[in-house]
């Protein structure tokens, strides 16, 4: 899963699409996923690294993760 | 040094609805190859450009185009005797006919153009789009022209609503209903007449793309736009430069198919499933034609060149993700100014 070539980020979680002129914001926990996936981190990686360092369960992070992930999709940021 | 020329421009009208002379001097204006004297060419004493006149050296109003290009070619040689004109860039749909019709003896009196020709300018007008989108493989939406009232009735038969209801030169009005549909042809009527186009309504999202064509097949410059802001007229008050590829494709296709020679809008519709339609291709630039400038792209500047027999390379590279936001401003005058122009037909 990979973030597509020409999207824009910013660290504040400013993301936009210059294929679509869509722009979103991410909440600073969404910015820092993305900023992991455009890294070409797999889903397993950005898991590990986000519950390392947080205080978060795992099983639960995984599925918040798919369902972000899934709208990344949506969104066309995602290929 | 910087070349001195006199331009004549029309559509100074910067209204809600606005056309796009106002920014298309503004952009010229910003060329550093030019030292410009721009000669405003107005049809009402209103419009707000006239009295910029930071961006407008003198305006002079002309005939409006139903008068005819022989009451048009005596103005302009009024004008031409005081200002000099080199060139001459109209920037509305409806008085393009008589430009176009006139380019020769302009040309004979020493005032350029840079517009399409006759076969250039009808092969994409609304009524023949259909056929040209299936000529040259063009998405395009199926349409029906239609010529009298009772010709309504049978539009059901097919399309589905929405219909999309649309003017000659411009208006289009979405219609859910055949009661809506018949208020629609009569609006539309009253106020530009027939043909009127009926066109199956597309879903997607609304591109533009201003292109310049050197009218022959090279497209010098390509800008896709998305509008972020629409007004309830459907103009765009707020748009955004894209990356886009296949628009971009799309928009040279069209410049090397015609020809095309000037510059022009493509209204695009982006479907969900990435078929772009062109809903309409307006054979002017739009009034959006300054994002262009500020992408990096000036249009109306390689318009200018190109009509002054130079050949500008084509633009490579504009910045993604550039914005417009239109605003509205209150200039003020006074009504001595008012009088000069309502009166002399001069400001």
């Amino acid at each position: 899963m990979r973030v597509r070539k020409n999207i824009a980020t910013s660290d504040e979680g400013f993301i936009f699409n210059p294929t679509t002129g869509d722009s979103f914001s991410a909440n600073t926990i969404g910015a820092e996923i993305i900023n992991l996936l455009k890294k070409d981190l797999a889903l397993k990686e950005v898991a590990d690294i986000i519950c390392d360092k947080y205080d978060v369960d795992r099983s639960l992070f995984e599925r918040d993760l798919e369902d972000f992930t899934l709208q990344l999709k949506d969104y066309s940021i995602l290929e | 040094m910087k070349r001195k020329i006199i331009i004549g421009v029309t559509a100074l009208n910067a209204i809600d609805s606005p056309g796009p002379g106002v920014a298309v001097i503004r952009a010229i204006r910003e060329c550093p190859d030019f030292d410009v004297r721009i000669i405003g060419l107005s049809y009402e004493s209103l419009e707000p450009g006239l009295y910029m006149h930071d961006l407008v050296d003198k305006t002079y109003q002309i005939p409006y185009p139903s008068a005819g290009t022989d009451s048009l070619l005596n103005r302009l040689k009024y004008i031409h005797e005081i200002e000099n004109l080199e060139l001459i860039i109209p920037n509305f749909d409806a008085e393009l006919y008589n430009f176009i019709k006139l380019s020769d003896q302009l040309k004979a009196l020493g005032i350029a153009t840079f517009l399409p020709d006759f076969e250039q300018f009808e092969a994409r007008d609304k009524i023949k789009l259909f056929d040209f989108g299936k000529k040259f493989d063009f998405f395009v939406p199926e349409d029906k022209i239609i010529h009298e009232f009772r010709e309504l009735k049978k539009l059901e038969d097919e399309f589905d609503y929405p219909m999309v209801v649309k003017g000659k030169f411009y208006d289009a009005i979405i219609a859910n209903t055949m009661d809506q549909v018949e208020k629609a042809y009569h609006k539309i009527l009253a106020k530009w007449g027939l043909p009127i186009i009926v066109q199956e309504f597309i879903k997607g999202t609304e591109i533009n793309i201003a292109a310049l064509g050197d009218g022959l097949g090279n497209a010098i410059s390509i800008i896709p736009m998305r509008k972020l802001y629409i007004t309830d007229k459907g103009k765009a008050w707020a748009g955004i430069t894209l990356d886009d590829e296949t628009l971009i494709e799309l928009a040279r296709k069209f410049v090397t198919v015609t020809k095309w020679r000037g510059g022009c809008e493509l209204e695009v519709m982006l479907t969900q499933d990435g078929k772009p339609y062109i809903m309409e291709v307006n054979p002017r630039f739009p009034a959006w034609i300054y994002l262009t400038a500020a992408a990096g792209q000036n249009q109306p500047a390689a318009l200018v060149k190109m009509a002054l027999g130079e050949k500008p390379q084509p633009y490579a590279d504009y910045e993604v993700g550039k914005i417009f936001i239109r605003y509205s401003w209150d200039l003020i005058t006074d009504i001595r100014e008012f009088q000069k122009i309502s009166g002399n037909g001069e400001l």
